[in-house]
C-alpha cells in the first residue's frame, strides 16, 4: 500500500471559515477515495491566515521566512494539493494568488491538483473556471476537471447538484490521477554535483 | 584575513531629513568613505556597478583609479562587475590599466546583475544571465593570459588577432571573485577555475550562504585546486553600531524602516534574526561575525555594506571609525588564532607574482603589418 501525501491549502479569513469547511470536505471525500483505491493518506493543511505577514514580508524581502518556507516545503513536496479560496471582487484572494506567487514557478508542475472556491453568492460560481484555472495552467500543474464552488445557500441544498456529490465527483477525479503515478519525486537537489561538467558547459563558448 | 568595505552606490533620501544627496556629493562621498577606510586599517574597498538610477557607480574604474592615486595599501575591488552586461574585452582593458595605475592592489568580482532592463539596454537577455557569465569570463580570462587572441563565441562579435591592451601588471592577471546569492553554477564556475567566491551575506538568510559556501568547497576540491577548507571565501555583512546597542537600534530604524531593498516588510529585530544584519554594540557585531566562521569554515575576506538606505556620509564615517578601532583589530587577532596554518590567505597581486615565478613585463609591441618590422628589431637595425 502506497502512502500518498495530500497538501490543503485554504485560503480562508474567518474562523469558522467557509473556505476551510469547504476544504475539510474535499480532505475526508478525497483520502477514503484513495482508501477505496488502496492507497493511504498523509493530510497536511496549510492555513495562508497564518502566513498572511510572512507572505507580505516575502514579497518585499525576496525570500520566505523559516515558518513560510515550511508551509511552501509541505505543497510542493505533496502528492497530490487541494486550493481553496473565498472569491473577492470576482477571483481569489489576494492570500491565495501570493501564496502561489512566492513559489518557485516550475514548483508544481505535473502535481494534481483539486480546485475549490466558496462565495456568499451562486453568482461567482466560474471564478475557479476563468481565475483560477488559468493560474494553474501557468504553473503546469495537473487541476482535475470538476472545480468544487460552494455558495452560501450550497450549505443547506440537496438535491441532483448537491454540494455533495460534487465533493465525491471531484475526489474521485484527484484520487485516479494520483494512483495512476509513482509516489511524488521530491525536487531535485540543487547542490547535489552537477550532471554537466563544466567543460560541457564552456563548449561553444 | 581581509576586512574592508562595499557599497552599491545607491543615492537614497535621508529618511530623517527628507534630504537627497546630489550625484556630486555621493560621487564623492564614496572616495571619502574608501580614503577613510586606508585610514582606520581595513584593507579592502569594493564598490558595485549600476547602469540606472538611483546609482551613481556606472563606471567603477574611473572611481577606483582616483582612489587608487590617492591611497597605499587599500586594495580596490568589485562588487560586483556585470560579467554579463558589460563587454569582456573592456573589462579586461579597464582593470589592466587599473593594476598598472594602482600597483596592482586591485582584484574584481563577477556578478550577473538582477535589474531586468539592463540586460536589453546593453542587448542582452536575463534569461541568458549563466550563459553569458560563462562565456564572457572565459574570454576574460584569455583576453588576461594570451598575448593575440582568436574568438568566436555566442553572445559577442568575434575577435581575430586581438590584443588586450594594456598587458596585466607582471604578466599577472588581476585575483578574480565570484559572487552569487544562490545559483550553484556560478559556485561551480569559480570552484572550475580555482577563483575565489562571494556570498554577499546580506538581506538574505544565512543558509543560502552555508549551502553556496559548501558547494564551492566541495567542487574546488573536486576540480584538483586544494582541500575543501583551502578554497578562497568571501562574505558580506551589515552593521550599525554605537557603543550602546540600545542607541544603535534607535538610530538605525528609521533607515532600516526605509531602506529601499527590505523596507516595509519584516521589522528591524525579525531581519536581524532572519539574515546577518547586526544592529548594536561594536561587542555583539565582533561575536556575530565571528560566529559566520561556525557554518562556512575560515574564510579569506569579510566586506561590510556600511553606506546604504540614505545614511548621512558622518555617520559612514563615525561607523568606520568604530570597525578601525574596534571591531576589526579583534576580528584579526580572532580569526587568525583559529585559522590553521594550511588554509591560505586571499591572494594578492605579490603572491599571484611569486606562484607564478616572478613577475615579467609583457608588453606586446606593435608589429609593421607590411614588413613585420617592431620597435625593437627597428632599434637594433
Amino acid at each position: 500500500m502506497t502512502t500518498r501525501t495530500l497538501a490543503v491549502v485554504s485560503a480562508g479569513l474567518s474562523n469558522p471559515s467557509s473556505t476551510r469547511l469547504l476544504a475539510d470536505r474535499l480532505t475526508t471525500a478525497t483520502v477514503e477515495a484513495l482508501r477505496a483505491r488502496g492507497d493511504d493518506t498523509t493530510v497536511e493543511v496549510v492555513e495562508l491566515r497564518g502566513h498572511a505577514r510572512d507572505l507580505a514580508d516575502a514579497l518585499v524581502t525576496g525570500f520566505p521566512n523559516t515558518e513560510l518556507q515550511a508551509a511552501i516545503d509541505t505543497v510542493v513536496g505533496a502528492d497530490a494539493v487541494i486550493a481553496v479560496t473565498p472569491v473577492f471582487s470576482a477571483s481569489y484572494s489576494g492570500l491565495f494568488k501570493t501564496f502561489f506567487d512566492v513559489l518557485d514557478k516550475d514548483a508544481l508542475i505535473g502535481t494534481p491538483v483539486l480546485l475549490g472556491a466558496t462565495a456568499g453568492t451562486a453568482r461567482h460560481s466560474l471564478a475557479i473556471e476563468f481565475a483560477m484555472r488559468p493560474l494553474f495552467a501557468y504553473l503546469r500543474a495537473l487541476p482535475v476537471p470538476t472545480g468544487v464552488f460552494a455558495a452560501s445557500e450550497d450549505w443547506a441544498g440537496g438535491g441532483s447538484g448537491a454540494l455533495s456529490g460534487r465533493i465525491d465527483r471531484a475526489a474521485g477525479e484527484l484520487a485516479d490521477v494520483v494512483t495512476g503515478r509513482p509516489a511524488v519525486s521530491r525536487p531535485a537537489d540543487p547542490f547535489a554535483d552537477p550532471e554537466t561538467s563544466f567543460e560541457e558547459l564552456l563548449k561553444g563558448h | 584575513m581581509q576586512f574592508g568595505i562595499f557599497t552599491v552606490g545607491d543615492v537614497t533620501p535621508d529618511p530623517t531629513t527628507g534630504r537627497t544627496p546630489t550625484e556630486a556629493e555621493r560621487v564623492k562621498s564614496l572616495i571619502t568613505i574608501a580614503l577613510k577606510a586606508e585610514e582606520v586599517g581595513l584593507d579592502v574597498f569594493a564598490q558595485g556597478q549600476h547602469h540606472n538610477p538611483p546609482f551613481v557607480v556606472s563606471s567603477p574604474t574611473t572611481t577606483l583609479g582616483y582612489i587608487a592615486a590617492k591611497t597605499e595599501k587599500l586594495v580596490l575591488s568589485t562588487s560586483t562587475t556585470l560579467i554579463t552586461t558589460t563587454d569582456p574585452v573592456k573589462i579586461a582593458e579597464d582593470f589592466a590599466t587599473l593594476q598598472h595605475v594602482a600597483d596592482g592592489r586591485v582584484d574584481l568580482m563577477m556578478g550577473r546583475g538582477n535589474t531586468g532592463p539592463v540586460y536589453p539596454w546593453f542587448g542582452k537577455d536575463i534569461r541568458d544571465g549563466i550563459p553569458l557569465a560563462v562565456e564572457n569570463y572565459q574570454l576574460l580570462r584569455r583576453l588576461w593570459r594570451e598575448d593575440v587572441v582568436d574568438w568566436s563565441g555566442q553572445f559577442r562579435t568575434p575577435l581575430q588577432g586581438f590584443t588586450s591592451t594594456p598587458r596585466p601588471l607582471d604578466g599577472v592577471p588581476p585575483f578574480v571573485w565570484h559572487g552569487s546569492i544562490r545559483s550553484p553554477q556560478i559556485a561551480e564556475q569559480a570552484a572550475f577555475y580555482g577563483d575565489g567566491f562571494f556570498h554577499n551575506h546580506i538581506f538574505w538568510p544565512a543558509e543560502h550562504t552555508q549551502r553556496m559556501v559548501e558547494f564551492y568547497r566541495r567542487r574546488f576540491e573536486h576540480y584538483g585546486h586544494g582541500s575543501a577548507d583551502q578554497a578562497i571565501v568571501g562574505l558580506g555583512g551589515q552593521v550599525f553600531m554605537r557603543k550602546n546597542s540600545q542607541d544603535a537600534v534607535r538610530e538605525f530604524r528609521p533607515y532600516f524602516d526605509n531602506a529601499p531593498v527590505y523596507g516595509g516588510g519584516p521589522s528591524l529585530e525579525e531581519f536581524s534574526t532572519q539574515t546577518p544584519l547586526t544592529v548594536g554594540s561594536p561587542e555583539q557585531v565582533i561575536e556575530r561575525t565571528l560566529g559566520f566562521r561556525d557554518y562556512v569554515g575560515d574564510y579569506q575576506r569579510q566586506l561590510f555594506l556600511i553606506d546604504h538606505a540614505g545614511l548621512p556620509l558622518k555617520t559612514v564615517l563615525e561607523q568606520l571609525d568604530i570597525l578601525g578601532e574596534e571591531v576589526v583589530p579583534v576580528l584579526r587577532r580572532e580569526f587568525a588564532a583559529l585559522k590553521p596554518a594550511h588554509v591560505p590567505d586571499a591572494p594578492t597581486h605579490a603572491s599571484l607574482v611569486a606562484a607564478a615565478g616572478g613577475g615579467h613585463d609583457s608588453t606586446v609591441h606593435a608589429a609593421d603589418d607590411v614588413t613585420g618590422r617592431t620597435v625593437e628589431t627597428a632599434a637594433q637595425a
